[in-house]
């Protein structure tokens, strides 16, 4: 990692989260879904949070993007300790912080253009005048490649993988240094998510994001992360270089999920296209 | 050795509101062995969901069977009497979907939705019929099968309800299960149980199995024999060693390479750009004379526009349509 990068971008400290639900007979029943959760991301980096369902992943990400209030434990975004701020002063912060979901069918509406999914933010955050939001949302769409003469069709005309570029162009808008994609390639064809990753890819290093990447897939992780930290029941069990993790797993968790996710065995001996 | 399902030149064509036709599947030809898997490899549009639903003709209304044969034990499924299909169908043939929370009925008792299978196919008392879904629920369940009986969908996670489905799917002893995207929605471990348990039930009542999926890697330990699907023409087909690790297909290669390797070569291009496919899958209401893949072809040539390649055996039971190959 290249020295000007040390400082981290995104500092998580100790991060418990509980919710109550309802058990039987009136009673309350404490749902731990995040336990003494602590890490850093540092700028320009990116972090994969993998685990298997219901290991806390989404509660730790809506924490991040303070959708969600933690229970107790500190998030330092930029500088800027979410945690104790109000709600009128998240307002200001939760730009620097978006979300890209996994079901870009879901996440768009349908009937909407691209040129207003993508300048949607700046009209919420109230910023530029009318022209002025289309000129940056045009400029964001041809970024992350959709053809100019493509804007002022519906999103529900696109593919699955326009549609995620669409949703990454509107993360994009508001300018944020930190992107949370939770599960972003998963609903996506293969030779689709490789368009995407790359994108990410080119992005990351254009751009100087920094990424919290949540996924079930170790390949897709062990290609794009510098570091991967493993998640079950609330707590990150392993973290570490991606390298590492995936060579050298201490966990029995991470070598559980290793061996589980489904490679091409014969893989090395794929011909190489010149 | 007879194929247990035979499809021959199968063409299926959806209509639009406006009356446009796009040919979903547009001469499909292939056979499954009695206890063979094989596995339909597929990105979107290219209509693995289309034959899945067309082999028991549960297309859509706007979905039309233009031309071809399904024989299966001896009769054409595509030509057979309403009532000999409703037989045939869930008793001789099983549909597994991906989205096992939308297939079962979320106010009925696990237990009570398998009887019901099992009463629309064979008259049995109501205590036969208890006795046969818990002896089916265990099968998919070994270590507890009465209380998933009495279990509502939402007290289930999504890997069991997916074993409820496959309980489903062989309660009446089929001899051919097609799955579609059956762990689609499940994470890694899940997907891993799901499959062993296909594997399992496989051997233990001789199954041949269509399993159609996006993801190759899938197929790696599970299916005999792979069979491409692009837009709506079969690329490629033969055996799983052969498609996945020396891919003929321009496709089928570009697919694979595009496919991130780092755990199964770690010190290969981490961060690196992934080689990809330019382009999109073809719209099918607008396709020129050539092949289909000509367009994203890192091989094309000239006679690829003129017209479509013919399938051709690179060697025993790998059969490819590509001009490379002769076409």
């Amino acid at each position: 990692m290249r020295r000007e990068n040390i400082k981290p971008h995104l500092i998580v400290e100790n991060l418990e989260k509980s919710y109550e639900n309802a058990g039987v007979l009136g009673t309350r029943k404490e749902v731990k879904a995040l336990q003494g959760v602590s890490f850093s991301i540092c700028r320009q980096s990116t972090l994969a949070l993998v685990g298997e369902s219901g290991s806390g992943k989404s509660t730790l990400a809506f924490c991040i993007a303070c959708l969600e209030r933690p229970t107790s434990g500190r998030i330092v975004i930029h500088g800027n300790e979410t945690t104790a701020l109000d709600e009128k002063q998240l307002r200001r912060v939760r730009p620097q912080v978006q979300l890209v979901f996994q079901d870009p069918a879901r996440s768009l509406n349908p009937r909407f253009s691209a040129l207003e999914i993508v300048s949607e933010p700046l009209l919420v955050q109230g910023r530029f005048h009318k022209r002025e939001r289309e000129d940056r949302a045009r400029a964001l769409l041809v970024q992350v490649g959709i053809p100019q003469e493509k804007v002022l069709r519906n999103a529900g005309e696109f593919s699955g993988g326009q549609r995620q570029r669409l949703a990454i162009a509107r993360a994009l808008a508001l300018e944020p240094k930190l992107l949370i994609l939770d599960e972003a390639l998963s609903a996506l064809d293969c030779s689709v998510q490789a368009q995407i990753a790359n994108l990410l890819l080119e992005l990351q290093s254009s751009l100087g994001l920094t990424y919290l990447f949540i996924t079930h897939d170790f390949a897709m992780a062990g290609h794009l992360a510098d570091e991967i930290a493993v998640m079950d029941g609330g707590k990150i069990v392993e973290l570490g270089a991606t390298e590492k993790v995936l060579r050298a797993p201490e966990q029995e968790v991470t070598r559980r999920l290793l061996v589980a996710t489904p490679r091409l065995r014969a893989a090395a001996e794929m011909p190489q296209v010149v | 050795m007879t194929p247990l399902i035979e499809v021959q030149d199968l063409h299926v064509a959806y209509i639009s509101r406006a009356g446009k036709k796009s040919l979903a599947l547009a001469g499909i030809s292939f056979d499954v062995r009695p206890g063979e898997t094989l596995g339909v490899l597929g990105e979107s549009g290219s209509g693995k969901s289309t034959l899945a639903a067309a082999l028991l003709r549960l297309l859509p209304g706007n979905g039309e069977i233009q031309r071809g044969a399904v024989l299966f034990e001896g009769q054409d499924l595509l030509r057979a009497e309403p009532r000999t299909l409703e037989r045939i169908r869930g008793d001789r043939i099983a549909l597994i979907f991906q989205e096992p929370s939308l297939a079962l009925h979320p106010t009925i008792r696990i237990g009570e939705q398998i009887s019901d299978v099992l009463a629309a196919h064979e008259s049995l008392s109501r205590s036969a019929l208890r006795q046969k879904t818990l002896q089916l629920l265990a099968e998919v369940f070994p270590a507890d099968p009465a209380r998933i009986a009495d279990s509502y969908l939402h007290q289930l996670s999504g890997g069991q309800q997916q074993r409820v489905l496959i309980a489903q799917a062989i309660a009446c002893g089929p001899s051919l299960i097609v799955a579609d995207e059956p762990t689609a929605s499940l994470d890694p471990t899940t997907q891993q149980d799901i499959l062993s348990l296909f594997r399992t039930l496989r051997e233990k009542f001789n199954l041949s199995m269509i399993l159609i999926t996006h993801n190759p890697a899938l197929l790696a330990g599970l299916a005999d024999r792979v069979l491409v699907l692009y837009a709506g023409k079969v690329a490629e087909i033969g055996p799983t060693e052969k498609v996945l690790a020396f891919p003929q297909h321009p496709y089928t290669r570009a697919l694979l390479q595009s496919m991130p390797r780092r755990l199964d070569e770690p010190a290969k291009g981490h961060k690196s750009k992934l080689p990809v496919i330019p382009g999109d899958a073809p719209n099918l209401e607008e396709l020129a004379n050539g092949c289909r893949f000509e367009t994203r072809c890192a091989d094309r040539m000239e006679m690829c526009t003129q017209r479509e390649p013919e399938a051709v055996a690179v060697s025993e039971a790998h059969a490819v349509s590509c001009f490379k190959y002769g076409g």
